[in-house]
């Protein structure tokens, strides 16, 4: 088994090893704004056609937990961008902190969301459980509303999902980089995680308005 | 006119070679080496093309008679879906890019291995379990949705194991990405000195071309089927009309990958044939350029022209006419190949081995499913042939008239790099013109049916559509000969065939320059490269007549 | 042995027209490029085994060439085409409207009188014909070769489509849009009628002295029961064969006579004396069917006294058993 930092056996070069872990990572992440692409596609297709009933829906998500949850996300972008940095000039421990602090903030992002979730879960606005929007209204509007919910489980739960993804990764980097694996020759592995990092971010990013700001008065 | 290789067989296989390397049911289960991997693949796809073509067997068997006698309509449902289902994802879409494009890029490029070896792994598992879902979906109730699961009928109404094939066709999408980002960051980083991009192998341009399509299209069929799934199982609604949903919108959804995903079954056998042509007509290829382009035409404008499945949804007419003309524009690159192919055998030296047969069966028969296209694509006449026995022809002739013979041809061709052994070339050459013929006869009626009205996916039909259905299950039968044949042969050979050397036939490329068997690493020293593509001429080291040409470095590799 | 169905509507010449020429180009080209492969294919056949090839790489002139005329004919083939589908998709204004309905796994067709059918279309030849469609369930697709049209047809919103039918006749229509268990089944005839005919068709009269069995066998086919109750007992509703007067067991336990108040409750309110042994699925014909049609399907049904009736599969037992 390969060890980390060594060359692999079908490169040549170490340059040419970085360079197509590097590329990959960029052809799998737009692999990734294609797959999120498609919920989104839906989701404003469906917005457009149920403009009112979206934005009911909307309002009744929680924003103050969104927005904090958004402001955490992009703090722990700055933390891992710091990261970064920190192994590029060869400062291992303050890698580690900035590893650490990333862990936590994205722990935090799923604590919060797992709150909000428990939240609709009381209000039933989970489709499939016991739905039910607004008792007196039409069914056409609970419905409708249950397009809105069952859209935004799938994409903040996708998401979601992708961070526990990435929560599992930073461990596995805090872990090699408390070994002192990182020095600016070799870091590829914080290069290409913190890139899925701030990937994952960015779809966050469009998620919150997309989500949670349409039609609050 | 047989060819006469150049280098004198050896009696006797290389000692070393990638299949002897290590031994072990571990070895191969757990291997990274792209070759072994390629046959891990080649199992697994035969396999499930064996399934596909039981499911075929009965549907043709069923159809001998208009009130189908073999089964009922529940089980013709299940057959006609299992086989769509089978054959595209888990035959049709792997078969050339894992089997031959994993076995051959990285020696085609003068590499040791793809660029991520373990990924290459991963997605061969990645694949088994998907294909264990549907597996599991087909033993347990079966499939009736039609391999397109369009909704309503199979997020709601079809009581059959959506949900499991829903899901196996979601994992295994996954496999074809990951191939796919392989090929792309391999072909940018990992070539040899000298390996400059319009010196590589079209068939390394064809997988360049199919890998973009595997990246950015495979994404949306998985949230498509992802969504759907999730709509069968929780009851929601994003294409139940009933729920607000629509389901206009999964055909969106299901075509934006759906139709570059032909282009992914398609474009691969081209890149065969674009080897096969020069190697047996001993010249380049015409109009290098214009086939590398015309791949990349093709994957790029296979994006955009996925409604022309959907003209008869209601949609706007202006939506129609625009995909309508984009899908003309798309026929132009494959129709600039066939003219570059053919014109590449004007002054060869042209002999009749096996892939040649197969090559040139493939530009007969990709000629007549690729000129069928352009009947669908026209709005008017579509209206008429829409979900009938026309399309069934056209995309069978393109699928297996195309893709098969070209994998089947590419099989052949690189049978003796692969194995070390020639395969016997008079059954060989039998079995091509029996499949050659067998095809046409089952295929060819079918576009008669479909003018003539014939719906698909039919249980039964009138009694006046007997006669046709009858000529093509008879053709199917020497079909399934022609099948039949190589299957028995190739695994013969493996054992019994003549031992091959590294260069039969002789031909140019740098996969030629290695072991037949290649070692583990297949270059024990790093090749430079200094030649052009399909350049007989100046390569004395192949053996061949070069009148008076200058000759260039040697190849690098012979002892 | 035909090779294309009947010019019945005022698509079809221009829908074949588009046939031929599409298929004219691409013949030329098709012989062409094979008859240029298996020319080079056997005057280039190497001569020695270590002869090769003369290197030609390429010819602009050329590709360019087979590039631009290939994409002009293209364009021609794009606008026929396009000519023949705007017209469809865009309805005429005087049309006769008719309301068609799909599910699982029939047709059923609403004229503008407000007479209804079932798996069977009339309309007029001559007049220009729309269709406004609707799916109850999944997706089906209305199709009629002859005419050259078919159109999807949707859950959730209304599809619509015209054609003008040129000839009196009667073409088979078909569900062209994969629908499940009986999508080959789905299916019915299209009558084109001379417009008096219609009319009179229409008001409900019909041949004032026509055999009441037989006119009753014919209505036994145009409304499909024979789909259902097929005589050897193996469709999804009983024979009809010995059953007048016959002794029937019905779901519940009871046994009753089959005579002619039976018949015509079953006709009218099927669900209300269900045979033992069947599903509830018969749709009822109350409103579909004048009492002249009602009594003629009864003299049929009475005809069918002394067919055989089969070992299962009827509603009445067979004779010699209990």
């Amino acid at each position: 088994m390969h060890r980390t930092g060594e060359l692999f056996g079908q490169f040549e070069t170490m340059e040419q090893q970085r360079e197509s872990a590097s590329f990959g990572m960029w052809v799998f992440l737009s692999t990734e704004v294609l797959f999120f692409g498609g919920m989104f596609m839906t989701y404003t297709l469906n917005r457009s056609t149920y403009p009112d009933v979206f934005g009911e829906a909307s309002r009744s998500i929680n924003l103050t937990l969104g927005a904090v949850n958004t402001v955490v996300l992009i703090a722990s972008s700055l933390t891992m961008a710091m990261s970064v940095w920190a192994s590029q000039v060869g400062k291992k421990q303050l890698l580690t902190i900035f590893l650490i602090a990333t862990l936590i903030l994205g722990s935090v992002f799923l604590g919060i969301k797992g709150i909000e979730y428990h939240e609709k879960f009381v209000e039933h606005h989970v489709p499939g459980l016991n739905f039910s929007f607004e008792p007196g209204a039409s069914v056409a509007t609970n419905a409708h509303a249950q397009l809105f919910f069952s859209l935004y489980f799938a994409m903040t739960g996708l998401h979601a999902l992708h961070m526990i993804v990435g929560a599992g990764l930073l461990i596995w980097l805090i872990r090699q980089s408390m070994r002192g694996r990182f020095t600016p020759e070799y870091s590829t592995p914080v290069d290409l995680i913190g890139l899925y990092w701030h990937f994952v971010d960015i779809v966050w990013i469009f998620l919150f308005p997309l989500l949670y700001l349409i039609d609050r008065h | 006119m047989s060819s006469t290789p150049s280098t004198t067989p050896g009696n006797q296989l290389p000692r070393e070679h990638y299949l002897n390397a290590t031994y072990g049911i571990r070895s191969w289960l757990l291997t990274t080496d792209h070759k072994r991997i390629a046959l891990l693949y080649l199992a697994s796809v035969t396999f499930f093309f064996f399934i596909g073509g039981a499911f075929a067997t009965m549907i043709r068997i069923h159809l001998l008679t208009p009130s189908g006698y073999l089964v009922t309509p529940e089980t013709y449902n299940k057959l006609f879906t299992m086989h769509g289902v089978a054959m595209i994802f888990f035959f049709l879409i792997p078969s050339i890019p894992a089997v031959l494009g994993n076995f051959l890029i990285p020696l085609m490029i003068g590499a040791k291995d793809l660029a991520f070896p373990k990924i290459n792994l991963l997605s061969w598992y990645i694949y088994l379990v998907g294909g264990s879902f549907v597996l599991y979906s087909f033993s347990t109730g079966g499939l009736d949705t039609g391999w397109t699961f369009y909704t309503p009928l199979s997020s709601v109404y079809s009581n059959s194991a959506v949900t499991p094939a829903v899901i196996g066709v979601f994992i295994n999408g996954f496999s074809s990405i990951l191939t796919g980002l392989n090929f792309i960051v391999t072909i940018h980083t990992m070539r040899a000195p000298g390996m400059t991009w319009f010196r590589l192998p079209l068939f390394v341009w064809a997988h360049y071309a199919t890998s973009i399509i595997f990246i950015l299209g495979t994404p949306v069929i998985a949230i498509t089927l992802l969504l759907a799934g999730l709509e069968r199982m929780f009851h929601l609604g994003f294409f139940n009309p009933v729920l607000g949903g629509d389901p206009i919108l999964f055909q969106h959804l299901f075509w934006f990958y759906s139709h570059p995903a032909v282009y992914i079954m398609i474009l691969p056998a081209m890149g065969v044939i674009s080897e096969i042509i020069p190697t047996f007509a001993r010249k380049p290829i015409f109009g290098y350029t214009f086939i590398a382009g015309s791949s990349i035409a093709i994957a790029v404008i296979g994006f955009f022209v996925w409604a022309h499945h959907m003209f008869l949804t209601g949609q706007s007419a202006y939506a129609a006419l625009t995909f309508s003309l984009l899908s003309y524009l798309v026929a132009i690159p494959s129709a600039v190949k066939v003219f570059n192919w053919t014109s590449t055998l004007f002054k060869g030296s042209i002999s009749y081995d096996t892939p040649m047969l197969y090559a040139l069966g493939f530009i007969g028969l990709f000629l007549v499913g690729g000129l069928t296209g352009l009947f669908l694509a026209c709005l008017g006449l579509d209206i008429h042939i829409h979900d009938t026995y026309f399309v069934v022809a056209h995309f069978h002739y393109i699928m297996v008239g195309g893709a098969v013979m070209g994998y089947v041809g590419g099989l052949h061709f690189w049978w003796p790099k692969i194995t070390g052994r020639l395969y016997p070339e008079f059954l060989a050459r039998i079995a091509a013109v029996t499949l050659f013929i067998g095809f046409n006869l089952t295929f060819f009626p079918q576009f008669i049916l479909g003018y003539l009205g014939m719906p698909r996916r039919y249980h039964s039909y009138p009694p006046e559509f007997q006669v046709f259905n009858v000529m093509s299950t008879a053709g199917a039968s020497i079909l399934a000969l022609g099948y039949l044949l190589p299957m028995i042969y190739l695994v013969w050979s493996m054992r019994y065939g003549q031992v091959a050397g590294r260069n039969p036939w002789p031909a140019t490329g740098l996969e030629w320059q290695t072991d037949s068997p290649p070692l583990t690493e297949n270059f024990d020293v790093t090749p430079e490269v200094t030649w052009e593509a399909y350049d007989f001429e100046n390569r004395p080291d192949l053996g061949l007549d070069v009148k008076g040409a200058p000759t260039l470095a040697p190849a690098h590799g012979d002892d | 042995m035909p090779l294309y169905p009947e010019q019945a509507s005022n698509f079809a010449p221009s829908v074949d027209a588009l046939m031929v020429y599409i298929t004219a180009v691409c013949l030329f080209f098709a012989v062409a490029i094979t008859v240029a492969v298996i020319y080079f294919f056997f005057k280039y056949r190497r001569k020695s085994a270590s002869e090769i090839g003369v290197p030609i790489h390429g010819d602009m002139r050329l590709e360019v060439t087979w590039l631009v005329v290939p994409a002009l004919l293209a364009l021609t083939m794009f606008a026929g085409g396009a000519v023949v589908y705007v017209d469809f998709r865009r309805s005429p204004m005087d049309t006769l409207d008719i309301y068609v309905i799909g599910k699982q796994w029939m047709w059923k067709a609403q004229q503008p009188t407000g007479l209804k059918e079932i798996n069977e279309l009339h309309v007029p030849v001559g007049r220009n014909v729309k269709l406004i469609m609707a799916s109850e369930d999944v997706i089906h697709n209305f199709s009629v070769p002859d005419f050259r049209v078919k159109m999807d047809v949707m859950p959730g919103h209304y599809n619509t489509m015209w054609f003008r039918p040129t000839k009196p006749g009667r073409y088979h229509f078909f569900c062209s849009q994969y629908c499940g268990t009986n999508h080959a089944l789905m299916g019915g005839w299209v009558t084109v009628m001379k417009v008096a005919d219609y009319q009179a068709w229409l008001s409900g009269s019909s041949s004032a002295d026509m055999n009441p069995v037989v006119a009753g066998e014919k209505l036994f086919a145009e409304k499909a029961c024979n789909t259902c109750h097929l005589p050897d007992g193996k469709g999804r509703a009983p024979s009809l064969n010995g059953l007048y007067e016959g002794r029937v067991l019905l779901a519940d336990g009871s046994t009753i006579t089959a005579d002619d108040a039976y018949i015509r409750e079953s006709i009218l309110a099927p669900a209300a004396k269900v045979v033992a042994g069947y599903q509830p699925v018969m749709p009822s014909f109350q409103g579909q069917l004048t009492e002249e049609q009602i009594l003629a399907l009864t003299a049929y049904i009475k005809s069918l006294q002394s067919q055989p009736v089969p070992a299962s599969g009827a509603g009445v037992a067979p004779a010699g058993k209990k």
